[in-house]
């Protein structure tokens, strides 16, 4: 049995951890509470650009753009979001698995990487990361997706990479996120076409709408935009992910410590007894022999 | 009394307004336009410039810093890229803006000269919401 003091160490060393994380857990939840309010403050544009670029693609289905075309380079260009700072259970982890799983073939794959963790993961596994925005992801602004989005147009327009997903993680609610992989470019207008079909958007069938410029300049134009406000909306949907994940890891790490700290508080005593009856014996054996 | 619309402007960070109107000014990349309640079905693609919201005799000014338009015909619904009340505007900061973008145009080497054109219109679409 492991001696007293020994045990004294160990408990105090974990309550201090254990103080540590409940302080994480406290912050993430604050944190996590902003970047709700701010997720779902974003998601009202959103859904609107949404709907105006469905039903856009929807009417103007068979026009010839660039951005809606497949072009002939077979790289892939994917944005990957994860967080600046580890401790957020299998939030990185998850993020990272969803591209070695996806099943598009190493060499194929360009990586713009928002967040330290992700691009250190992949790099080690051999991804070509072609440039890490990872400062974004502390404060994402609307400027600084558009930011990104530039420079994926850029790479985009140059040929050197023919699609353009972008890899986050989905906050459906507090206790559950989704690793998701969607694509940005080529636009899927079949795909489109079919969810139009499905749902009823917020613009109304009946009205036949008209653009200005027309729908082929203004394809050029809104495509961009729509691309900014879904890189915008996965950078806060991640933020928000991220501190879910955190609240979550800390909060089963304290439970944990608590368990570990009854344990030990346990074999403490019992020692603790045992040294007691030991010295008892001794002294009794000590008056006997008198 | 002319005819009312609803109106809503949505920036990424927030509804930024919402509320009725009885006609909109704005400037779209096709020219300056000018909406009243009953318009046809239109989406168009704005300039960074001041839009003015009118309602009745009451006319309301807020820098709208690039996005698209909307127009149903009894609903306007305007996403904008970044938009801001005059209050919220610091001039001093968008005269230098100005400045700044005007001598990246007249030097003409930089690559961005695009960028530098956007940066200008935006700076002088917010100090003209202040005026």
């Amino acid at each position: 049995m492991a001696s007293m003091r020994e045990i004294k160490r160990r408990r105090s060393s974990v309550q201090s951890t254990q103080q540590i994380t409940k302080a994480m857990k406290l912050i993430s939840t604050v944190k996590l509470q902003k970047a709700r309010t701010r997720a779902e403050n974003s998601k009202a544009y959103f859904e609107c650009m949404y709907a105006t670029v469905t039903s856009m693609l929807a009417k103007a289905g068979n026009i010839e753009h660039p951005y809606l075309q497949k072009s002939d380079s077979k790289k892939v260009g994917i944005v990957v979001v994860t967080s600046n700072r580890g401790l957020a259970g299998g939030y990185n982890s998850n993020i990272v698995k969803l591209i070695t799983g996806s099943g598009i073939e190493k060499e194929n794959i360009r990586l713009y990487t928002v967040g330290h963790k992700g691009a250190e993961a992949l790099e080690r596994k051999g991804y070509e990361i072609v440039e890490d925005f990872s400062d974004v992801i502390e404060e994402p602004s609307y400027s600084d997706a558009q930011a990104i989005s530039k420079r994926l147009l850029t790479d985009f327009a140059a040929g050197e990479i023919g699609e353009i997903y972008v890899a986050y993680t989905f906050f459906k609610n507090t206790v559950s996120h989704i690793p998701t992989l969607t694509k940005l470019l080529p636009v899927d207008t079949a795909a489109i076409a079919e969810e139009e079909k499905e749902g009823e958007s917020s613009v109304d069938k009946l009205t036949l709408m008209n653009f200005e410029p027309e729908e082929e300049v203004a394809v050029g134009l809104l495509v961009p935009k729509y691309m900014t406000s879904i890189l915008y909306g996965a950078f806060v949907e991640a933020v928000a992910s991220e501190n879910g994940a955190r609240m979550q890891a800390m909060d089963s790490a304290t439970n944990n410590a608590e368990e570990i700290i009854e344990d030990l508080a346990l074999k403490y005593n019992r020692a603790r007894q045992g040294a007691i009856t030991q010295e008892l014996t001794e002294i009794i054996a000590g008056a006997e022999a008198l | 009394m002319a005819e009312r619309f609803e109106l809503k402007i949505i920036s990424p960070d927030e509804v930024f307004y919402e509320g009725e109107g009885t006609f909109l000014e704005f400037v779209s990349v096709e020219g300056e336009m000018g909406v009243y309640q009953n318009h046809i079905p239109l989406t168009t693609i704005l300039e960074p410039c001041v839009m003015k919201i009118h309602n009745e005799s009451e006319v309301k000014k807020a820098a709208i810093l690039g996005g698209f338009v909307e127009i149903q015909k009894d609903k306007i619904t305007v996403l904008a890229e970044d938009a801001q009340w005059p209050e919220e505007i610091d001039v001093e900061r968008a005269k230098k803006a100005e400045e700044r973008a005007k001598e990246r145009l007249a030097k003409k080497d930089g690559i961005d000269i695009l960028r530098a054109e956007v940066a200008l219109k935006k700076a002088i679409a917010r100090q003209n919401a202040v005026k």
